[in-house]
């Protein structure tokens, strides 16, 4: 039959374009790493293919010229914080979406919805105003307190769904066996929501990291976090070597990989959202 | 009463979203309004609405809008795009699967610095896309890839297409391969198959990558100034409000811009959702019986 082997010719390229593509893609992100890592290690680039001569001291370097040890701290302290008060707030939010249905449930999980779907430099301009003139523009706690507002509702919709599938009568079973509500929460509840905490701390954490508008419309000196830093170098060029500035940007890579690595082990990549999607 | 409300699930367990709405009032709803009700007030011009009829008199603001979604639509639809086949090839189970999807959502530990350094110097007119074309004899003089809107667009697909394409895997797995099999059994060809089945149950899905990875093209801003041609055809909204906010201390302006981007943003999710409201919704799961 005709149709058939028309088929095939159709399918067929478009199969190629598919692996074809992500071939291309694959191999134009290898050569831009190697780019900025053989730029990273290089003496002098001017008109060649490589560098004139290998070195490594533009890591000494970027690390001395930025200050990287105290800007590493500020980063972890932003992001441990936002990470921690984000799970502290949503999880017993998500607890009560999730055993609840009460009138304006709905609205409520809009509410929380709204900040994700805005980009952050939309709220992030009226916030850094709000935080100036309550003297904290500049200072650690207005970093944070700007990288909560998509990091509360992000962990609210990762816990949600998975609260509910956890059965309630688990928590029925303790209360009849005389547990009490901390009981329940701290030896019952607690156990069972610790993956789904890791993994949504995770990605907050990537998240966090990673998040650049915000910490830069908030951040002072003294508060900048690593994206921040790395913004303003780039942003500045024949202030600072090219090389170093890359060399920057290799560190800021590695500090991503190795969360994201540590994230995708506990979140499995394929079913991110299918534990999120509405009931129909 | 108290029994009565219990039955709506009103009780005290809806008090642990007490901390989480004041969060939300504090940090978002009130600097929201605030910076509402302080674009009305204009620091340089005079009138209410001075802001906003100063943004959309000057070219140089009014353009930025369709400069931003001139790069934001075409960049969010290709990823979504192309991130239908690939994912859909790579639904079953296969060794390295793994590998490589963690391989094609490695770019989002790069970074937008990373990126545009690497953009710059693997295109720039001395990097070595130039070098070897020029010594291919394929091009007279080095091609312009990059501080123009080819890079800024570039750079887009690089930091979407692994969000789009991780959503969209995770969408796919939720459909039952089963239905597809039914299908098959049923004399569907391949073609017919993903058209009529698969694609159907995955389009909802689709509107929702879209609009999440629209989300994050429509607020470009550092690869606009560093890949792109800020003062021209790059010159996204983002950079005249954080001009406005930080070079003319200009707060209120800085607002009624942060404002415009937030009603046009609001605008593209309102239309994707209307479409989308008008797809199949049902279960995508195997239904038994």
């Amino acid at each position: 039959m005709s149709a058939i082997s028309s088929r095939r010719i159709v399918a067929s390229p478009l199969a190629w374009l598919a692996w074809g593509f992500v071939g291309c893609f694959l191999v134009f992100m290898l050569a831009l790493i190697a780019a900025v890592v053989v730029n990273s290690l290089g003496t002098r680039w001017l008109d060649d293919w490589l560098p004139d001569a290998i070195t490594t001291h533009w890591y000494g370097d970027a690390w001395r010229e930025f200050g990287l040890t105290s800007v590493m701290l500020v980063t972890i302290e932003i992001a441990a914080a936002v990470v921690a008060l984000s799970l502290l707030i949503g999880v017993p939010a998500s607890y009560a979406l999730a055993r609840r249905d009460f009138p304006g449930r709905r609205v409520v999980m809009l509410a929380f919805l709204i900040p994700l779907l805005l980009p952050p430099v939309t709220y992030g301009i009226p916030l850094a105003t709000v935080l100036l003139r309550h003297d904290l523009g500049g200072t650690l706690t207005g970093v944070i307190l700007a990288n909560l507002v998509p990091s509360v509702p992000f962990v609210i919709l990762t816990m949600t769904p998975f609260i509910e599938q956890i059965d309630p009568r688990i928590e029925a079973a303790a209360r009849t066996l005389g547990a009490g509500t901390t009981t329940i929460f701290v030896r019952v509840l607690g156990p069972l929501l610790v993956p789904g905490m890791l993994a949504a701390g995770l990605l907050v954490l990537v998240r966090t990291v990673g998040m650049f508008e915000l910490s830069f419309f908030t951040a002072g000196p003294g508060s900048q976090p690593l994206v921040v830093v790395l913004y303003y170098a780039a942003f500045a060029p024949g202030v600072r070597a090219s090389q170093s500035i890359d060399a920057m940007a290799v560190i800021y890579m590695g500090l991503m990989l190795m969360l994201l690595v540590a994230a995708l082990s506990f979140v499995n990549p394929t079913n991110l959202v299918a534990r999120l999607r509405e009931s129909p | 009463m108290r029994r009565r409300l219990a039955e709506h699930g009103i009780d005290r367990t809806l008090l642990l979203l007490l901390p989480a709405l004041a969060f939300l009032v504090v940090i978002f709803l009130y600097p929201f309004v605030y910076g509402l009700v302080l674009s009305f007030q204009p620091e340089r011009y005079v009138g209410v609405f001075a802001n906003y009829q100063q943004f959309f008199a000057d070219p140089f603001l009014r353009d930025t809008i369709a400069i931003t979604l001139g790069l934001a639509v075409p960049a969010s639809l290709f990823n979504v795009i192309a991130s239908v086949p690939i994912a859909y090839r790579m639904r079953g189970a296969f060794r390295g699967k793994r590998l490589l999807i963690g391989m094609l959502v490695m770019p989002v530990t790069l970074g937008t610095v990373l990126i545009a350094k690497g953009l710059l110097t693997l295109l720039g007119a001395r990097g070595w896309v130039n070098r070897a074309l020029l010594e291919l004899g394929l091009v007279e003089d080095p091609v312009r890839f990059v501080n123009n809107y080819w890079g800024v667009l570039l750079t887009l697909v690089i930091t979407g297409f692994p969000f789009a394409f991780l959503l969209t895997l995770s969408y796919l797995g939720g459909i039952d391969p089963m239905l597809e099999r039914a299908a098959a059994t049923l004399g569907a060809g391949p073609r017919q198959r993903f058209w009529q089945i698969t694609f159907p149950l995955l389009l909802p899905g689709l509107a929702i990558t879209f609009i999440l990875t629209f989300v994050l093209a429509f607020a470009v801003f550092p690869s606009a100034v560093l890949v792109g041609e800020p003062a021209g055809e790059t010159r996204v909204i983002s950079i005249v409000a954080y001009r406005a906010a930080y070079e003319q201390f200009d707060a209120s302006m800085a607002s009624a811009i942060a404002m415009i981007m937030g009603v046009v943003q609001l605008a593209v999710v309102a239309l994707v959702l209307g479409v989308r409201g008008r797809l199949y919704r049902g279960p995508s799961g195997g239904t038994k019986g």
